[in-house]
Protein backbone atom coordinates (compact mmCIF):
# COMPACT_ATOMS: atom_id res chain seq x y z
CA UNK A 1 0.00 0.00 0.00
CA UNK A 2 2.36 2.70 -1.19
CA UNK A 3 -0.53 5.09 -1.39
CA UNK A 4 -0.73 5.26 2.38
CA UNK A 5 2.87 6.23 2.62
CA UNK A 6 2.40 9.30 0.49
CA UNK A 7 -0.98 10.05 1.94
CA UNK A 8 0.20 10.54 5.49
CA UNK A 9 2.96 12.88 4.44
CA UNK A 10 1.53 16.32 3.97
CA UNK A 11 4.60 18.30 4.84
CA UNK A 12 5.78 18.30 1.26
CA UNK A 13 9.23 17.28 2.47
CA UNK A 14 8.60 13.61 3.17
CA UNK A 15 10.06 10.53 1.52
CA UNK A 16 8.77 11.26 -1.98
CA UNK A 17 9.35 14.89 -2.78
CA UNK A 18 9.34 14.19 -6.52
CA UNK A 19 5.86 12.75 -6.72
CA UNK A 20 3.46 15.57 -7.61
CA UNK A 21 0.41 15.87 -5.37
CA UNK A 22 -1.76 15.82 -8.47
CA UNK A 23 -1.00 14.94 -12.05
CA UNK A 24 -3.47 15.08 -14.89
CA UNK A 25 -2.50 13.53 -18.20
CA UNK A 26 -3.95 14.17 -21.64
CA UNK A 27 -7.61 14.57 -20.78
CA UNK A 28 -9.94 14.38 -23.75
CA UNK A 29 -13.63 15.05 -23.38
CA UNK A 30 -16.41 15.78 -25.81
CA UNK A 31 -20.16 16.19 -25.63
CA UNK A 32 -22.20 14.92 -28.57
CA UNK A 33 -19.20 14.92 -30.86
CA UNK A 34 -18.23 18.45 -29.80
CA UNK A 35 -14.70 18.39 -28.36
CA UNK A 36 -14.51 20.32 -25.09
CA UNK A 37 -11.09 19.20 -23.89
CA UNK A 38 -8.43 18.25 -26.44
CA UNK A 39 -5.65 16.78 -24.39
CA UNK A 40 -5.18 18.89 -21.29
CA UNK A 41 -2.39 17.99 -18.88
CA UNK A 42 -1.07 19.59 -15.74
CA UNK A 43 0.68 18.83 -12.51
CA UNK A 44 0.52 20.37 -9.09
CA UNK A 45 3.22 19.90 -6.50
CA UNK A 46 2.55 19.82 -2.80
CA UNK A 47 1.45 23.21 -1.55
CA UNK A 48 1.04 24.73 -4.99
CA UNK A 49 -1.94 26.91 -5.80
CA UNK A 50 -2.89 26.86 -9.46
CA UNK A 51 -5.34 29.25 -11.03
CA UNK A 52 -7.22 28.03 -14.08
CA UNK A 53 -8.40 30.83 -16.30
CA UNK A 54 -10.21 30.97 -19.59
CA UNK A 55 -13.22 32.57 -21.16
CA UNK A 56 -16.54 30.77 -20.95
CA UNK A 57 -16.57 27.67 -23.11
CA UNK A 58 -12.83 27.20 -22.79
CA UNK A 59 -13.42 23.95 -20.89
CA UNK A 60 -12.04 25.01 -17.51
CA UNK A 61 -14.97 23.77 -15.42
CA UNK A 62 -15.18 20.56 -17.42
CA UNK A 63 -11.47 20.06 -16.86
CA UNK A 64 -11.90 20.43 -13.10
CA UNK A 65 -14.85 18.01 -13.11
CA UNK A 66 -12.84 15.47 -15.11
CA UNK A 67 -10.14 15.44 -12.44
CA UNK A 68 -12.42 13.80 -9.89
CA UNK A 69 -14.48 12.06 -12.56
CA UNK A 70 -17.73 13.91 -12.02
CA UNK A 71 -17.41 13.90 -15.79
CA UNK A 72 -15.78 10.82 -17.22
CA UNK A 73 -13.27 11.80 -19.89
CA UNK A 74 -12.91 9.75 -23.08
CA UNK A 75 -9.26 9.23 -22.39
CA UNK A 76 -6.56 10.37 -20.07
CA UNK A 77 -5.37 9.66 -16.57
CA UNK A 78 -5.31 11.26 -13.15
CA UNK A 79 -2.68 10.59 -10.50
CA UNK A 80 -3.11 11.61 -6.91
CA UNK A 81 -0.10 11.08 -4.69
CA UNK A 82 1.12 8.39 -7.05
CA UNK A 83 -2.10 6.42 -7.43
CA UNK A 84 -3.31 6.48 -10.99
CA UNK A 85 -6.80 6.27 -12.42
CA UNK A 86 -6.80 5.63 -16.14
CA UNK A 87 -9.71 5.66 -18.53
CA UNK A 88 -9.95 2.35 -20.36
CA UNK A 89 -11.65 1.75 -23.65
CA UNK A 90 -14.41 -0.80 -23.51
CA UNK A 91 -14.45 -3.44 -26.20
CA UNK A 92 -18.13 -2.70 -26.70
CA UNK A 93 -17.34 0.95 -27.29
CA UNK A 94 -17.51 3.70 -24.72
CA UNK A 95 -15.12 3.96 -21.84
CA UNK A 96 -14.90 2.72 -18.30
CA UNK A 97 -13.19 3.48 -15.07
CA UNK A 98 -12.83 1.53 -11.85
CA UNK A 99 -15.60 2.87 -9.58
CA UNK A 100 -13.97 1.73 -6.36
CA UNK A 101 -10.73 3.38 -7.29
CA UNK A 102 -12.57 6.57 -8.21
CA UNK A 103 -14.37 6.64 -4.88
CA UNK A 104 -11.03 6.27 -3.12
CA UNK A 105 -9.57 9.04 -5.26
CA UNK A 106 -12.52 11.35 -4.62
CA UNK A 107 -12.13 10.95 -0.87
CA UNK A 108 -8.66 12.49 -1.31
CA UNK A 109 -9.75 15.30 -3.62
CA UNK A 110 -11.92 18.02 -2.13
CA UNK A 111 -14.38 19.68 -4.49
CA UNK A 112 -16.07 23.02 -3.88
CA UNK A 113 -18.97 23.81 -6.19
CA UNK A 114 -20.14 27.09 -7.59
CA UNK A 115 -23.62 26.45 -6.19
CA UNK A 116 -22.41 25.07 -2.81
CA UNK A 117 -24.60 21.95 -3.04
CA UNK A 118 -25.07 21.65 0.69
CA UNK A 119 -27.71 19.14 1.76
CA UNK A 120 -30.69 21.20 2.91
CA UNK A 121 -32.08 18.54 5.25
CA UNK A 122 -28.90 18.50 7.30
CA UNK A 123 -27.53 21.09 9.67
CA UNK A 124 -24.17 22.66 8.95
CA UNK A 125 -22.56 20.16 11.32
CA UNK A 126 -24.49 17.28 9.73
CA UNK A 127 -23.25 18.32 6.30
CA UNK A 128 -19.65 18.36 7.48
CA UNK A 129 -19.47 15.09 9.43
CA UNK A 130 -21.45 12.98 6.97
CA UNK A 131 -18.59 11.87 4.73
CA UNK A 132 -15.89 11.60 7.41
CA UNK A 133 -18.16 9.27 9.41
CA UNK A 134 -19.56 7.21 6.56
CA UNK A 135 -16.79 7.26 3.97
CA UNK A 136 -13.68 7.41 6.16
CA UNK A 137 -15.24 5.54 9.08
CA UNK A 138 -14.21 8.17 11.60
CA UNK A 139 -15.87 7.85 15.03
CA UNK A 140 -18.65 10.42 15.34
CA UNK A 141 -17.10 12.28 18.26
CA UNK A 142 -13.86 12.67 16.37
CA UNK A 143 -15.66 13.88 13.25
CA UNK A 144 -17.57 16.43 15.33
CA UNK A 145 -14.37 17.70 16.91
CA UNK A 146 -12.78 18.00 13.47
CA UNK A 147 -15.87 19.77 12.13
CA UNK A 148 -15.87 22.26 14.98
CA UNK A 149 -12.23 23.11 14.44
CA UNK A 150 -12.94 23.67 10.74
CA UNK A 151 -16.02 25.78 11.42
CA UNK A 152 -13.88 27.90 13.66
CA UNK A 153 -11.34 28.24 10.86
CA UNK A 154 -13.95 29.41 8.32
CA UNK A 155 -15.53 31.74 10.87
CA UNK A 156 -18.74 29.77 11.35
CA UNK A 157 -18.32 28.34 14.84
CA UNK A 158 -21.61 29.87 15.98
CA UNK A 159 -23.51 28.48 12.98
CA UNK A 160 -23.00 24.73 13.43
CA UNK A 161 -26.61 23.90 14.25
CA UNK A 162 -28.20 26.07 11.58
CA UNK A 163 -29.54 24.69 8.32
CA UNK A 164 -28.35 25.79 4.87
CA UNK A 165 -31.53 27.79 4.20
CA UNK A 166 -30.77 29.88 7.29
CA UNK A 167 -27.40 30.97 5.93
CA UNK A 168 -26.29 33.67 3.51
CA UNK A 169 -24.57 32.62 0.29
CA UNK A 170 -21.15 33.40 1.68
CA UNK A 171 -21.83 31.36 4.80
CA UNK A 172 -23.10 28.47 2.70
CA UNK A 173 -19.94 28.46 0.63
CA UNK A 174 -17.77 28.61 3.73
CA UNK A 175 -19.71 25.68 5.17
CA UNK A 176 -19.20 23.82 1.90
CA UNK A 177 -15.47 24.50 2.09
CA UNK A 178 -15.42 23.14 5.64
CA UNK A 179 -17.26 20.06 4.38
CA UNK A 180 -14.55 19.48 1.77
CA UNK A 181 -11.75 20.10 4.29
CA UNK A 182 -13.23 17.61 6.76
CA UNK A 183 -12.00 14.79 4.53
CA UNK A 184 -8.43 16.12 4.92
CA UNK A 185 -7.95 16.01 1.18
CA UNK A 186 -4.57 16.08 -0.55
CA UNK A 187 -5.88 18.50 -3.18
CA UNK A 188 -8.85 20.85 -3.23
CA UNK A 189 -10.60 21.85 -6.45
CA UNK A 190 -12.60 25.07 -6.49
CA UNK A 191 -15.08 25.44 -9.33
CA UNK A 192 -15.87 29.16 -9.55
CA UNK A 193 -16.46 29.33 -5.79
CA UNK A 194 -17.66 32.95 -5.77
CA UNK A 195 -19.62 33.15 -9.02
CA UNK A 196 -22.99 32.52 -7.36
CA UNK A 197 -22.44 35.10 -4.64
CA UNK A 198 -23.61 38.67 -4.25
CA UNK A 199 -20.62 41.00 -4.71
CA UNK A 200 -20.53 42.00 -1.05
CA UNK A 201 -20.19 38.34 0.01
CA UNK A 202 -17.33 37.45 -2.33
CA UNK A 203 -14.66 38.80 0.00
CA UNK A 204 -15.40 36.53 2.94
CA UNK A 205 -15.10 33.40 0.76
CA UNK A 206 -11.92 34.60 -0.96
CA UNK A 207 -10.52 35.34 2.51
CA UNK A 208 -11.03 31.73 3.55
CA UNK A 209 -9.43 30.42 0.35
CA UNK A 210 -6.49 32.79 0.79
CA UNK A 211 -5.90 31.46 4.30
CA UNK A 212 -5.90 27.91 2.95
CA UNK A 213 -3.29 28.95 0.37
CA UNK A 214 -1.17 30.45 3.13
CA UNK A 215 -1.37 27.17 5.03
CA UNK A 216 0.30 25.50 2.09
CA UNK A 217 -2.61 23.49 0.75
CA UNK A 218 -2.54 22.20 -2.78
CA UNK A 219 -5.39 23.82 -4.67
CA UNK A 220 -6.76 24.29 -8.17
CA UNK A 221 -9.00 27.29 -8.55
CA UNK A 222 -11.22 28.01 -11.51
CA UNK A 223 -12.24 31.61 -11.09
CA UNK A 224 -13.24 34.84 -12.77
CA UNK A 225 -11.72 36.87 -9.96
CA UNK A 226 -8.56 37.75 -11.88
CA UNK A 227 -7.10 39.97 -9.20
CA UNK A 228 -7.54 37.24 -6.62
CA UNK A 229 -6.04 34.63 -8.95
CA UNK A 230 -2.94 36.75 -9.50
CA UNK A 231 -2.50 37.39 -5.82
CA UNK A 232 -3.07 33.89 -4.47
CA UNK A 233 -1.77 31.49 -7.14
CA UNK A 234 1.75 30.24 -7.76
CA UNK A 235 1.06 29.14 -11.29
CA UNK A 236 -1.63 29.82 -13.83
CA UNK A 237 -3.12 27.66 -16.54
CA UNK A 238 -4.86 29.53 -19.33
CA UNK A 239 -7.26 27.39 -21.34
CA UNK A 240 -8.58 28.22 -24.75
CA UNK A 241 -10.95 25.98 -26.72
CA UNK A 242 -10.04 22.89 -24.76
CA UNK A 243 -6.27 23.31 -24.92
CA UNK A 244 -3.67 24.83 -22.63
CA UNK A 245 -2.93 28.08 -24.39
CA UNK A 246 -0.33 29.21 -21.92
CA UNK A 247 0.93 28.20 -18.51
CA UNK A 248 3.59 29.35 -16.15
CA UNK A 249 4.36 31.20 -12.92
CA UNK A 250 1.48 33.57 -12.19
CA UNK A 251 3.73 36.58 -11.63
CA UNK A 252 5.25 36.28 -15.10
CA UNK A 253 1.99 35.38 -16.83
CA UNK A 254 0.04 38.31 -15.47
CA UNK A 255 2.91 40.76 -16.05
CA UNK A 256 4.10 39.56 -19.46
CA UNK A 257 1.66 37.19 -21.13
CA UNK A 258 3.16 35.42 -24.15
CA UNK A 259 0.03 34.82 -26.13
CA UNK A 260 -2.22 37.44 -27.61
CA UNK A 261 -5.26 35.62 -26.33
CA UNK A 262 -4.14 35.76 -22.72
CA UNK A 263 -3.20 39.40 -23.14
CA UNK A 264 -6.66 40.21 -24.47
CA UNK A 265 -8.31 38.08 -21.80
CA UNK A 266 -6.44 39.85 -18.99
CA UNK A 267 -7.13 43.25 -20.49
CA UNK A 268 -10.85 42.59 -20.70
CA UNK A 269 -11.03 41.21 -17.15
CA UNK A 270 -8.92 43.76 -15.38
CA UNK A 271 -10.82 46.73 -16.85
CA UNK B 1 -84.28 11.11 10.91
CA UNK B 2 -83.62 8.46 13.50
CA UNK B 3 -80.83 9.96 15.57
CA UNK B 4 -81.26 7.38 18.31
CA UNK B 5 -80.49 4.60 15.80
CA UNK B 6 -77.36 6.43 14.69
CA UNK B 7 -76.17 6.60 18.28
CA UNK B 8 -77.10 2.98 18.94
CA UNK B 9 -75.14 1.86 15.87
CA UNK B 10 -72.00 3.66 16.90
CA UNK B 11 -70.34 0.78 18.77
CA UNK B 12 -70.71 -1.58 15.79
CA UNK B 13 -69.61 1.12 13.36
CA UNK B 14 -66.64 1.83 15.60
CA UNK B 15 -65.64 -1.83 15.43
CA UNK B 16 -65.88 -1.58 11.63
CA UNK B 17 -63.77 1.53 11.78
CA UNK B 18 -61.11 -0.40 13.67
CA UNK B 19 -61.04 -3.02 10.91
CA UNK B 20 -60.76 -0.30 8.28
CA UNK B 21 -57.90 1.23 10.23
CA UNK B 22 -56.11 -2.13 10.41
CA UNK B 23 -56.54 -2.71 6.69
CA UNK B 24 -55.17 0.72 5.80
CA UNK B 25 -52.34 0.67 8.32
CA UNK B 26 -51.06 -2.84 7.52
CA UNK B 27 -51.40 -2.35 3.76
CA UNK B 28 -49.79 1.04 4.06
CA UNK B 29 -46.72 -0.36 5.79
CA UNK B 30 -46.45 -3.35 3.46
CA UNK B 31 -47.05 -1.07 0.48
CA UNK B 32 -44.17 1.23 1.43
CA UNK B 33 -41.85 -1.74 1.99
CA UNK B 34 -42.72 -3.04 -1.47
CA UNK B 35 -42.56 0.41 -3.05
CA UNK B 36 -38.96 1.19 -2.09
CA UNK B 37 -37.30 -1.56 -4.16
CA UNK B 38 -39.72 -0.95 -7.02
CA UNK B 39 -38.89 2.76 -7.04
CA UNK B 40 -35.16 2.03 -6.81
CA UNK B 41 -35.45 -0.28 -9.80
CA UNK B 42 -37.28 2.46 -11.69
CA UNK B 43 -34.37 4.89 -11.27
CA UNK B 44 -31.65 2.35 -12.05
CA UNK B 45 -28.93 3.26 -14.54
CA UNK B 46 -29.54 -0.04 -16.35
CA UNK B 47 -32.38 -0.03 -18.81
CA UNK B 48 -33.33 -3.64 -18.17
CA UNK B 49 -33.61 -3.08 -14.41
CA UNK B 50 -35.83 -0.06 -15.05
CA UNK B 51 -38.03 -2.25 -17.25
CA UNK B 52 -38.54 -4.99 -14.65
CA UNK B 53 -41.26 -3.28 -12.56
CA UNK B 54 -43.02 -1.76 -15.57
CA UNK B 55 -45.52 -4.61 -15.92
CA UNK B 56 -46.16 -4.61 -12.18
CA UNK B 57 -46.96 -0.90 -12.12
CA UNK B 58 -48.88 -1.01 -15.39
CA UNK B 59 -51.15 -3.82 -14.20
CA UNK B 60 -51.77 -2.50 -10.68
CA UNK B 61 -52.50 1.04 -11.79
CA UNK B 62 -54.39 0.01 -14.88
CA UNK B 63 -56.98 -2.33 -13.39
CA UNK B 64 -59.71 -1.55 -10.84
CA UNK B 65 -58.90 -2.26 -7.21
CA UNK B 66 -62.14 -4.26 -7.03
CA UNK B 67 -60.91 -6.56 -9.79
CA UNK B 68 -57.61 -7.01 -7.96
CA UNK B 69 -59.41 -7.91 -4.73
CA UNK B 70 -61.56 -10.47 -6.55
CA UNK B 71 -58.53 -11.92 -8.32
CA UNK B 72 -56.81 -12.53 -4.98
CA UNK B 73 -59.90 -13.67 -3.07
CA UNK B 74 -61.72 -15.77 -5.69
CA UNK B 75 -58.93 -16.26 -8.21
CA UNK B 76 -56.13 -17.78 -6.16
CA UNK B 77 -58.40 -20.41 -4.62
CA UNK B 78 -59.00 -21.86 -8.09
CA UNK B 79 -55.53 -23.35 -8.12
CA UNK B 80 -55.14 -26.65 -6.36
CA UNK B 81 -51.47 -25.95 -5.63
CA UNK B 82 -52.49 -22.82 -3.78
CA UNK B 83 -55.17 -24.66 -1.82
CA UNK B 84 -52.65 -27.32 -0.82
CA UNK B 85 -49.81 -24.96 -0.04
CA UNK B 86 -48.84 -23.75 3.41
CA UNK B 87 -50.15 -20.33 2.39
CA UNK B 88 -53.74 -21.52 2.20
CA UNK B 89 -54.60 -20.79 5.87
CA UNK B 90 -53.72 -17.19 5.06
CA UNK B 91 -55.15 -16.95 1.55
CA UNK B 92 -58.42 -18.50 2.72
CA UNK B 93 -59.09 -15.49 4.92
CA UNK B 94 -60.86 -12.55 3.29
CA UNK B 95 -59.00 -10.29 5.71
CA UNK B 96 -55.57 -11.27 4.41
CA UNK B 97 -56.72 -11.31 0.81
CA UNK B 98 -57.86 -7.71 1.21
CA UNK B 99 -54.55 -6.75 2.78
CA UNK B 100 -52.59 -8.44 -0.02
CA UNK B 101 -54.64 -6.71 -2.72
CA UNK B 102 -54.44 -3.30 -1.01
CA UNK B 103 -50.70 -3.64 -0.37
CA UNK B 104 -49.93 -4.47 -3.99
CA UNK B 105 -52.21 -1.72 -5.24
CA UNK B 106 -50.83 1.04 -3.03
CA UNK B 107 -47.23 -0.11 -3.57
CA UNK B 108 -47.52 0.65 -7.29
CA UNK B 109 -48.75 4.19 -6.67
CA UNK B 110 -46.30 4.80 -3.83
CA UNK B 111 -43.40 3.56 -5.96
CA UNK B 112 -44.26 6.09 -8.66
CA UNK B 113 -44.54 8.89 -6.08
CA UNK B 114 -41.16 7.93 -4.66
CA UNK B 115 -39.59 7.63 -8.12
CA UNK B 116 -40.70 11.16 -8.94
CA UNK B 117 -39.28 12.46 -5.67
CA UNK B 118 -35.96 10.67 -6.15
CA UNK B 119 -35.64 12.20 -9.60
CA UNK B 120 -36.50 15.62 -8.19
CA UNK B 121 -33.51 15.67 -5.82
CA UNK B 122 -31.21 18.36 -7.26
CA UNK B 123 -28.35 16.64 -9.12
CA UNK B 124 -25.83 18.97 -7.49
CA UNK B 125 -26.62 17.51 -4.07
CA UNK B 126 -26.00 14.03 -5.38
CA UNK B 127 -22.77 15.20 -7.02
CA UNK B 128 -21.65 16.67 -3.71
CA UNK B 129 -22.11 13.26 -2.09
CA UNK B 130 -20.28 11.45 -4.89
CA UNK B 131 -17.48 14.04 -4.89
CA UNK B 132 -16.83 13.21 -1.23
CA UNK B 133 -16.20 9.59 -2.18
CA UNK B 134 -19.61 8.10 -1.42
CA UNK B 135 -20.41 5.04 -3.51
CA UNK B 136 -23.66 5.30 -5.45
CA UNK B 137 -25.62 3.11 -3.01
CA UNK B 138 -24.45 5.06 0.03
CA UNK B 139 -25.35 8.38 -1.59
CA UNK B 140 -28.78 6.94 -2.34
CA UNK B 141 -29.30 5.73 1.22
CA UNK B 142 -27.77 8.64 3.10
CA UNK B 143 -28.68 11.63 0.93
CA UNK B 144 -31.12 10.92 -1.89
CA UNK B 145 -33.74 8.80 -0.11
CA UNK B 146 -34.00 11.06 2.98
CA UNK B 147 -34.42 14.04 0.64
CA UNK B 148 -36.91 12.20 -1.56
CA UNK B 149 -39.06 11.04 1.36
CA UNK B 150 -39.49 14.65 2.47
CA UNK B 151 -40.53 15.69 -1.01
CA UNK B 152 -42.86 12.71 -1.43
CA UNK B 153 -44.78 13.21 1.82
CA UNK B 154 -47.56 15.52 0.58
CA UNK B 155 -48.32 13.28 -2.40
CA UNK B 156 -48.09 10.20 -0.19
CA UNK B 157 -50.64 11.68 2.23
CA UNK B 158 -52.98 11.88 -0.72
CA UNK B 159 -52.35 8.24 -1.53
CA UNK B 160 -53.19 7.17 2.05
CA UNK B 161 -56.49 9.04 1.86
CA UNK B 162 -57.33 7.34 -1.44
CA UNK B 163 -56.42 4.02 0.13
CA UNK B 164 -58.72 4.70 3.08
CA UNK B 165 -61.64 5.24 0.77
CA UNK B 166 -60.65 2.33 -1.46
CA UNK B 167 -60.73 0.10 1.59
CA UNK B 168 -64.53 0.27 1.49
CA UNK B 169 -64.25 -2.37 -1.25
CA UNK B 170 -63.19 -4.86 1.41
CA UNK B 171 -66.89 -5.10 2.29
CA UNK B 172 -67.45 -6.86 -1.04
CA UNK B 173 -65.54 -9.90 0.17
CA UNK B 174 -67.50 -10.30 3.41
CA UNK B 175 -65.28 -8.11 5.60
CA UNK B 176 -67.00 -6.03 8.26
CA UNK B 177 -64.97 -2.88 7.77
CA UNK B 178 -66.72 0.44 8.30
CA UNK B 179 -68.69 0.14 5.06
CA UNK B 180 -69.35 -3.57 5.67
CA UNK B 181 -70.64 -2.88 9.17
CA UNK B 182 -72.86 -0.10 7.85
CA UNK B 183 -74.34 -2.40 5.20
CA UNK B 184 -75.16 -5.14 7.74
CA UNK B 185 -76.91 -2.69 10.01
CA UNK B 186 -78.90 -1.31 7.08
CA UNK B 187 -79.90 -4.83 6.02
CA UNK B 188 -81.62 -5.21 9.39
CA UNK B 189 -82.99 -1.71 9.90
CA UNK B 190 -83.69 -0.42 6.38
CA UNK B 191 -82.35 2.98 7.38
CA UNK B 192 -79.63 3.69 4.79
CA UNK B 193 -79.71 7.46 5.24
CA UNK B 194 -78.89 7.46 8.94
CA UNK B 195 -76.33 4.68 8.85
CA UNK B 196 -74.43 5.78 5.74
CA UNK B 197 -74.45 9.32 7.09
CA UNK B 198 -72.90 8.10 10.34
CA UNK B 199 -70.35 5.99 8.40
CA UNK B 200 -69.51 8.97 6.21
CA UNK B 201 -68.83 11.12 9.25
CA UNK B 202 -66.53 8.45 10.63
CA UNK B 203 -64.62 8.29 7.30
CA UNK B 204 -64.27 12.07 7.43
CA UNK B 205 -62.88 11.78 10.91
CA UNK B 206 -60.26 9.27 9.81
CA UNK B 207 -59.30 11.42 6.82
CA UNK B 208 -58.90 14.38 9.14
CA UNK B 209 -56.55 12.39 11.38
CA UNK B 210 -54.48 11.28 8.36
CA UNK B 211 -54.20 14.84 7.05
CA UNK B 212 -53.04 15.95 10.47
CA UNK B 213 -50.50 13.14 10.81
CA UNK B 214 -48.98 13.85 7.40
CA UNK B 215 -48.78 17.56 8.12
CA UNK B 216 -47.10 16.83 11.44
CA UNK B 217 -44.57 14.55 9.75
CA UNK B 218 -43.88 17.16 7.09
CA UNK B 219 -43.21 19.79 9.69
CA UNK B 220 -41.05 17.50 11.77
CA UNK B 221 -38.86 16.49 8.85
CA UNK B 222 -38.58 19.91 7.23
CA UNK B 223 -35.50 21.95 8.08
CA UNK B 224 -36.41 24.98 10.21
CA UNK B 225 -37.78 27.87 8.21
CA UNK B 226 -35.02 30.12 6.99
CA UNK B 227 -34.78 33.79 7.71
CA UNK B 228 -33.05 34.16 4.35
CA UNK B 229 -34.11 33.08 0.88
Amino acid sequence: MTENATRNGDSGLDAKPNVPALEVLEIHKSYCGQAVLRGVSMRAHDGEVIAILGSSGSGKSTFLRCINFLEVPESGAVRVGGEEVRVRRRKTGGHAVDQKQINRLRARIGFVFQSFNLWPHRSVLGNIIEAPVHVLGLPRAEAVARAEALLDKVGMADRRDLYPNQLSGGQRQRAAIARALAMEPDVILFDEPTSALDPELVGEVLGVIRRLADEGRTMLIVTHEIGFAREVSDRTLFLHEGRVEEEGPSGRMFARPDSDRLRRFLASHLN
Amino acid sequence: MDVALMVDSLPRLARGMLTTFELVALSGVAGVLLAVPVALARVSRRAWVRAVPLGYIFFLRGTPLLVQIFLVYYGLGQFETVRESFLWPVLREAYWCAIIAFSLNTSAYTAEILRGAIQAVPPGEVEAARALGMPRAMAMRRIVLPRAVRMALPAYGNEVILMLKGSALASTITLLDLTGAARTIIAKTYKPLEIFLAAGVLYLLMTFVIVRLVRWAERRLAPPAGSRS
